[in-house]
């Protein structure tokens, strides 16, 4: 299963992907595109990415935590076009018990949002379009340098 | 198509998200002359047009995986510039 994805997502695909019956703890991650940023009403999004680079990290994120922890991940995050409530990202995480799902299904997450090259733009309710850039939006014309 | 023996080395640079409106491009090519790093990358890109907004610790990624600035880039290399990440 490819890890970023053009279509809706389905959590209970990837809650499917990684159940056994050895496995009784699982856990889920959903972000979902909220209606609102610093403030200001969004009317929607658009995810893009560096794709071969992103389904790397990602699989190097699964692998992580899959050697870390006994478990077994699923994960896609979402791409293109996105309104209000859509999934962007979707995380299953199946073990035998629920210390070990929690915590990778929370490694995963904060991974990804640190090293998997995804960039999000979004429209505000009056028109403007903005790049969001470390939690909050940036203008085009804002310079300097840029840590992430 | 006959190939050109003499064409000088260039660096293939891809561009994303906001550094690509800047840029106004998605990929471009640096005359690899005198690009030896990471570092030496984001240095041309910051002389370009719109390129200003790249600061000096914007992430780089050489073939596929984050780059230090001092990490070589040569013209097999695909090397990407990332705008600050937003995934999740």
């Amino acid at each position: 299963m490819a890890y970023l994805s053009q279509r809706p997502l389905e959590l209970n695909e990837l809650l499917r992907a990684v159940a056994a019956p050895e496995r009784g703890g699982v856990s889920s991650f959903v972000g979902l595109v909220r209606d609102h940023h610093g403030g200001r009403p969004v009317r929607g999004l658009a995810y893009s990415a560096y794709e071969p680079m992103a389904e790397a990290v990602c699989g190097e994120i699964i692998a992580e935590a899959e050697s870390r922890w006994p478990v077994r991940v699923a994960l896609q995050h979402r791409l293109g076009e996105l309104t209000i409530g859509e999934v962007a990202v979707a995380i299953a995480v199946a073990g035998n018990h629920r210390d070990e799902a929690f915590a990778a299904c929370r490694y995963v997450i904060e991974e990804l949002k640190r090293r998997v090259p995804i960039w999000k733009r979004e429209t505000y309710a009056d028109g403007t379009v903005e790049w969001v850039e470390e939690g909050r939006a940036k203008s085009e014309e804002r310079s300097g340098s840029s840590v992430s | 198509m006959p190939a050109v023996p003499s064409a000088p080395p260039v660096i293939r640079i891809q561009l994303f998200a906001r550094y690509a409106e800047l840029l106004g491009a998605t990929q471009l090519e640096l005359p690899a002359n005198g690009i030896n790093n990471v570092r030496d990358v984001l240095e041309r890109l910051r002389a370009l047009p719109g390129g200003a907004a790249i600061g000096a610790a914007t992430l780089v990624a050489v073939n596929l995986r984050q780059a230090k600035p001092d990490a070589p880039v040569s013209p097999s290399d695909e090397v990407a510039v990332l705008p600050p990440l937003a995934g999740g």
